[in-house]
């Protein structure tokens, strides 16, 4: 069985690239070089005996301290499928829990010859600390309300799937903004592809600086996104739509009156589709609060492509964690002139 | 009968905000007392001569907020170290805050203090009471027998008294001690789970963003109840630009308040965050997230910052004081949102903000006049000046001493700076306390 999975190229995110914790830090051409990785990925990935010994030998670590089913298996299979070790760490196992603090953890594994980490964690820049501390890959599940970078990359390519060039595409991102990692994530992402971001929510959702019925300016550091005043003029002609998550701790913290309201006034219903393009995308990267941020029959619908963004996932983690480490990739690093964050 | 003890600060430029003082001159010191200020150049037969040619010669700072962390957390800094490092940065006074463990909220924990400052400090060491038992915000602390024990004010800082009617009350009863109550302002709902300043740089790294109201809506408060008790009200760490509106409106109205601005208030902003010494870099490096810029009130942005160094300039902000807050590694190396609150700052204080303000702005003399006659004026003691008759206490310093912060070295026992690896300009080289040297850069200068 011959691998289709392409060696790392001289100038590309193998040789550049230590970590992938934010995708702001990731230029245009580095992320399409990922993306044209996942395809090769994604083949893989669909065969009915899925192996390849492309990351044998090699140790892969997720360390999770934030609940997660469908990422930690979805990085896993992606380990897994490339033929790497990959071991769990939640924090509820790990020595976290009796007291031992993230530096410690983190030192200890690292005393054991790792690959990678792949860490989730509910504080921004956690992983800007561990790869601060830690000699193998890190690779960000997730940080907080920072940044989810492989969650907008594969958002990227489910798009790219379907239309292609993202030039000029209009995206709308409804639902939390302001506590929302993948928002940010994907403002980043489809922004240097080239799209049109809008995002609507409630103003209590918004940072507080940026103001509905506005455009970001360069000094926010999400210039060029438009922020709507409702959610039906920022779906108005869109070509996606991605919708995301409403959790209940906001109506908790007095943001939200109510569920229902939000689901009412800013929710992903089949009116609200209507007036996106006829060949629009529906997303969200799960999982869904089905009849608050999106309803059931969108959520199941034509449009949408959910089901798709959860496959892609694999295969865009198979790109991710095999540039990051490939075999040889130390020396490359080392022999490089420009060592990336 | 013992020889006198006889110092001469010889050849430098001696600035005395509370004399009107700034011209070439001797200072000469006899028993651990200023004998007299005399011009340059005499000679002085039976005198230590302390060679202070092409320096700077002031009082030794005051100042009116230091954290000790003795009694409790003596892993973080004790007596001893701080002191020491107080010694370091040209102070040869610091006022204890009561966040100790146990609290300062009775006599004995205020006498335990300045018992093991008498043997151990290097500087001299005043105390400060708390406004609550435990500083839990419930129960007025016996702060009459705080006053008693020689308290020269009371604060619950770290925590702010809540509850509105307890503050009026802690006012109110302070009036008949005479003493200041110094309320940490912080409004915690409005602060939310905010680790720093809110606004473009919490939101570009997602970190939860406390807003300059927190501050403000309590300072009003506080200027409110001051002005219906009657009290003298001290400001402390006073950093937003609402503040000072809020601050000059009651100073104008007649409320006995003052207010303090820390070092870092002044010279950093919430910038510092991405770790790259205050600049916006285009991509977020792994320096980002940098947790010793982390406290509380937060570094804010730049409007904010210029605000308040205006406001000092200007005198609407009375002093400069420290917020010296040392924290070990177990509570600094970790993510953000794990990490304490604190800055240390007593090393950096007047190098940091010689560097990094314009003297345009601010000049040498209200600098000084900041950190020596302006908080002895407060405490209403005989401190902050070279007047004949008081403590000999002095800084020399070097103007134009290019440095690196190396906080390895440091007196204290922590190293949570930001500014560890800059270069700064202006620095102490020797400090006299009760006529003693108790810090020397260089013995052999």
């Amino acid at each position: 069985m011959t691998t289709t999975v392409t060696p790392p190229t001289e100038s590309g995110v193998a040789n550049t690239r230590k970590n992938l914790i934010d995708i702001d830090d990731l230029t245009r051409e580095e992320i399409l070089e990922i993306l044209d990785s996942a395809e090769g990925m994604l083949e893989i990935a669909s065969r009915d005996v899925r192996k390849t010994p492309a990351l044998r030998g090699k140790t892969i670590i997720t360390m999770f301290f934030e609940n997660s089913t469908r990422t930690r298996v979805s990085f896993e299979q992606a380990g897994k499928i490339l033929g790497a070790d990959v071991i769990n760490v939640t924090a509820s196992a790990s020595s976290v829990s009796k007291g031992e603090s993230l530096l410690n953890t983190v030192k200890t594994l690292q005393a054991m010859q790792v690959d990678a980490l792949v860490v989730r964690h509910p504080h921004s820049g956690a992983p800007y600390f561990i790869a601060r501390h830690a000699d193998a890959a890190v690779v960000n599940a997730g940080d907080g309300t920072h940044a989810h970078p492989t969650q907008s990359l594969l958002d990227l390519f489910t798009v790219r799937q379907h239309v292609g060039d993202l030039a000029g595409k209009k995206v709308a991102l409804a639902g939390d903004i302001l506590y929302s990692r993948v928002a940010r994530s994907d403002i980043h992402a489809f922004q240097k592809l080239g799209a049109e971001v809008s995002i609507a929510c409630p103003n209590t959702l918004l940072p507080n600086e940026w103001k509905p019925g506005t455009r970001l300016d360069e000094s926010s550091g999400f210039g060029g996104v438009n922020i709507a005043k409702s959610v039906d003029e920022a779906v108005d002609g869109a070509d996606v739509v991605m919708a995301l998550r409403i959790q209940k701790e906001r109506q908790d913290a007095g943001h939200l009156p109510s569920m229902r309201e939000y689901s009412d006034r800013w929710g992903i219903n089949s009116k609200r589709m209507a007036l996106a393009n006829s060949n629009a995308l529906l997303m969200h990267p799960g999982p869904m609060n089905e009849g608050v941020e999106i309803a059931t029959d969108v959520a199941h619908g034509a449009q949408s492509v959910v089901e798709e963004q959860v496959m892609n996932g694999v295969a865009v983690r198979m790109a991710v964690l095999y540039t990051l480490c490939a075999p040889g990739r130390s020396s490359r690093l080392n022999g490089s002139s420009e060592e990336g964050a | 009968m013992a020889n006198k003890r006889k110092l001469a600060v010889t050849g430098g430029r001696v600035i005395d905000p509370a004399q009107g003082i700034d011209k070439p001159a001797d200072v000469l010191i006899v028993d651990g007392k200023i004998e007299d200020i005399v011009d340059a150049g005499a000679s002085y037969a039976d005198y230590e001569i302390v060679d202070a040619t092409g320096k700077l010669v002031t009082p030794g700072f005051v100042d009116l907020h230091t954290h000790l962390r003795e009694p409790g957390q003596e892993w973080k800094e004790t007596i001893a170290t701080g002191t020491q490092a107080a010694a370091q940065g040209g102070f040869t006074t610091v006022c204890a805050m009561p966040n100790t463990d146990p609290v300062q909220d009775s006599a004995s924990v205020i006498e335990d203090v300045l018992r093991k400052a008498n043997s151990e400090a290097a500087v001299r060491v005043l105390t400060i009471g708390a406004i609550t038992v435990g500083q839990h915000g419930k129960q007025l602390s016996p702060m009459g027998e705080l006053a008693d024990a020689g308290v020269i004010g009371f604060s619950d800082d770290g925590n702010p008294v809540s509850d509105a009617n307890l503050m009026r009350q802690a006012l109110a009863y302070s009036v008949d001690l005479g003493l200041p109550v110094i309320n940490h302002a912080e409004d915690k709902k409005i602060r939310g789970n905010g680790v720093m300043a809110a606004g473009e740089v919490a939101t570009r790294l997602g970190l939860a963003g406390a807003p300059a109201e927190a501050e403000t809506a309590m300072v009003a408060r506080d200027l409110h109840l001051a002005d219906l008790t009657g009290a003298q009200l001290h400001v402390p760490h006073i950093s937003t630009l609402g503040s000072l509106v809020a601050l000059r409106s009651a100073k104008e109205c007649g409320v006995n308040v003052t207010a303090e601005v820390t070092p870092h208030h002044i010279t950093l902003s919430d910038r510092w965050v991405y770790g790259e010494r205050g600049n916006v870099p285009e991509v977020v490096g792994l320096d980002a997230y940098d947790t010793n810029t982390k406290v509380n009130p937060p570094l804010r942005n730049l409007t904010d910052r210029d605000a308040m160094v205006e406001g000092l300039a200007e005198g609407l902000i009375d002093i400069i004081a420290t917020d010296h807050a040392p924290h070990a590694a177990t509570d600094k190396v970790c993510t953000y949102d794990e990490a304490a609150h604190g800055i240390n700052v007593l090393e950096t204080a007047i190098a940091q903000i010689l560097t990094y303000s314009s003297r345009d702005k601010l000049d040498l003399t209200r600098v000084i006049e900041s950190l020596t006659s302006g908080p002895a004026e407060i405490l209403g003691k005989e401190l902050g000046s070279l007047k004949k008759g008081y403590s000999a206490d002095l800084a020399i310093i070097d103007l134009n001493e290019k440095w690196t912060v190396d906080a390895s070295s440091f007196a204290s026992k922590s190293i949570n700076t930001p500014l560890d690896g800059d270069q700064l300009t202006g620095r102490v080289t020797t400090t006299i306390y009760n006529g003693e040297k108790v810090f020397e850069l260089r013995t052999n200068e």
